[in-house]
């Protein structure tokens, strides 16, 4: 069987910790391994993982890969595609890279599916594991068609280190496109509240943003004792959807968009830890943490279906009082 | 730019709010009851379509909306979605459930994208989610484009503006809560959108109205998908037990639980 790792370089050459991830997916399938990369240039990623075993290195490089393009991106992909004549293809599910995999399996013939959990072969079968539903339930798949092209997501393989020096094999490659990158759009360091390598994911919930013991809402408060516990931590932001909606109306938390929302019709992050606090919902939103490792909860409902037997520890309790003495302890 | 044709593929899927649990059927796995739960207009096809009204609007345009579903389920759907923005439905009867092939949907939705009286591709913009609240493989509009020969594609989408020469500039989404910034020189072009900048747009009786002349033969003209669901085997579908045993900490002073908490952050 031949298998082809299919992965882009960073913005500094090297090759990021999904796609070292998703290498390793692709080692453990056994068989003939070519690792193909793209990329400004490729030589600083080729020697990360030059001793991961691949039998041969190709790159596509140049000033028209540097940048997350479908067009240019996905003519690369194509062309290492078929310059390996893998049956098997595996790419991280990065933004980059899932922008561009399904459309690549299109032109390639290939069958495609995107997020796999798990990737394992076993007498002659390959079996990938991903989740239905916004994670509410997982299926094992298989498929007889070749070539076969999937994307892994991160946190779930080991990452390949294998340093040393590769020799790659550059392609020449064509690119069409009517589509200029012209920058990235980032919040200020001081004011990011999305942090994907955070060691915590902090979930905030509609209690915030709901009037308190005295009958009134303190949303300026919360704002302060949120903001505060991120950047004592460092930790990363997410929010249930209706606190996220009442922001969207005005009447919350002004740094909370969409993009903070995690469960059914959000995000589902991987961090090490989660803290949720003032969140309660049943298994719509519960989804939002399904791949967070510890888990704790602050809210006043002991029986609140956030928390209970989905996280390991829960403290009835009022989140306003218990954030802001965890945040002067954490300073 | 005038005139643009914005199509819109959508489908629909269980509420949120249901409970999902798995079940074994003739044609692979399928939902308990799954004809029976109340369905909504996927989350991130809602927000493309709204943001293709609202651009037609614009432009004076016109958005299309081509959804693959169960007929009878549609309906019922189309019924409050009609209210919301104006757009001519597209049907393609068949299977819109998580478990179906990505690759067998997008051919059947480029079938009928193609298939649509008029279409200009020259001012062709192809709309539709990054993600989906079944499958959820970001897959499909992708591949729809490249069938159609659209090289120009964006994913996570949650701006777009128009020029009046065609040309256009996106915000998509990438890692760490960032954007990127891209400018096309022009049409066509796909855009899978992430939610927009758009609220949920309240129910217009009158657009209802007019939706609906158009809605309802659309359906009873809908055409069968034809998806075979071959080559995909399913070795089994489960929802997850894992269930923790949950410490509860009640009655606790707050600067207990904050000292806790400190030390478990900190470990």
């Amino acid at each position: 069987m031949k298998v082809l790792f299919l992965a882009h370089t960073e913005a500094d050459g090297s090759l990021g910790k999904s796609a070292c991830e998703a290498l390793g997916a692709a080692k453990g399938l056994g068989g003939e391994l070519t690792v193909g990369l793209y990329g400004a240039e490729v030589q600083k990623a080729a020697d990360q993982i030059a001793g991961c075993g691949a039998a041969k290195f190709l790159g596509v490089a140049g000033a028209d890969f540097a940048t997350a393009r479908y067009g240019s991106d996905a003519s690369a992909c194509e062309a290492m595609a078929k310059a390996a004549g893998a049956e098997v293809i595996v790419m991280p599910s990065t933004a980059r890279a899932s922008r561009v995999a399904a459309g690549v399996a299109m032109r390639l013939g290939a069958a495609i599916d995107t997020r796999l959990t798990g990737l394992e072969a076993a007498g002659g079968t390959i079996t990938a594991t991903r989740w239905f539903y916004r994670q509410r339930m997982v299926g094992r798949i298989e498929r007889d068609a070749r070539p076969w092209l999937v994307t892994v997501d991160s946190g779930c393989f080991t990452p390949v280190e294998a340093a040393g020096s590769a020799s790659v094999e550059l392609l020449s490659v064509a690119v069409a496109t009517r589509t200029t990158v012209t920058g990235v759009k980032s919040p200020a360091a001081d004011a990011q509240t999305i942090r994907p390598e955070a060691g915590l994911l902090l979930v905030a919930g509609a209690g915030w943003g709901k009037s308190q013991a005295d009958g009134q809402k303190h949303v300026d408060e919360a704002a302060q004792l949120i903001l505060g516990f991120l950047g004592a931590t460092q930790c990363s932001l997410g929010s249930s959807k209706s606190l996220v909606d009442q922001s969207g109306e005005g009447a919350a938390l002004p740094f909370l968009t969409h993009m903070h929302q995690v469960g059914q019709t959000g995000a589902t992050p991987r961090h090490p830890k989660g803290l949720a606090t003032c969140c309660h919902g049943e298994e719509p939103h519960v989804v939002g943490w399904r791949f967070i490792g510890e888990r704790r909860a602050v809210n006043l409902d002991a029986s609140c279906g956030w928390a209970q037997g989905k996280a390991d520890v829960l403290y009835v309790a009022d989140a306003f009082a218990v954030m802001k003495k965890l945040g002067e302890l954490l300073r | 730019m005038k005139g643009l044709q914005i199509v819109v593929l959508g489908s629909i899927v269980p509420d949120p709010l249901q409970t999902l649990e798995p079940v074994a059927g003739p044609a692979g796995p399928a939902l308990k009851n799954e004809m029976m739960l109340p369905a909504v207009l996927d989350p991130w096809a809602g927000h493309a379509l709204y943001e293709a009204a609202n651009l037609a609007r614009k432009v004076e345009g016109k958005a299309y909306l081509v959804a693959l579903g169960p007929k009878a389920k549609l309906q019922q759907v189309m019924m409050s979605v009609a209210q919301k923005a104006p757009f001519e439905l597209v049907v393609l009867d068949g299977p819109a459930g998580g478990f179906t092939d990505a690759a067998e949907t997008a051919r059947a939705l480029a079938g009928a994208v193609e298939k649509i009286p008029g279409l200009d591709k020259s001012k062709l913009l192809l709309f539709g989610g990054w993600q989906s609240a079944s499958r959820g493989t970001g897959a499909v509009l992708s591949m729809v484009g490249e069938l159609l020969g659209i090289t120009d594609q964006f994913q996570g989408v949650d701006e777009i503006k128009v020029a009046d020469d065609g040309s256009f500039t996106v915000l998509e989404r990438i890692e760490g809560g960032s954007y990127q910034q891209s400018a096309c020189a022009g049409l066509p072009a796909a855009l899978g959108w992430a939610t927009g900048n758009l609220p949920e747009p309240p129910n217009n009786p009158q657009v209802g109205m007019a939706n609906m002349r158009l809605i309802m033969p659309a359906l009873a003209k809908a055409t069968p998908a034809g998806l075979k669901g071959e080559g995909l085997r399913y070795a089994g579908v489960e929802v997850p037990s894992q269930r923790r045993e949950t410490r509860i900490v009640k009655n606790a002073p707050v600067d207990d639980i904050a000292r806790e908490l400190a030390e478990w952050i900190k470990a």
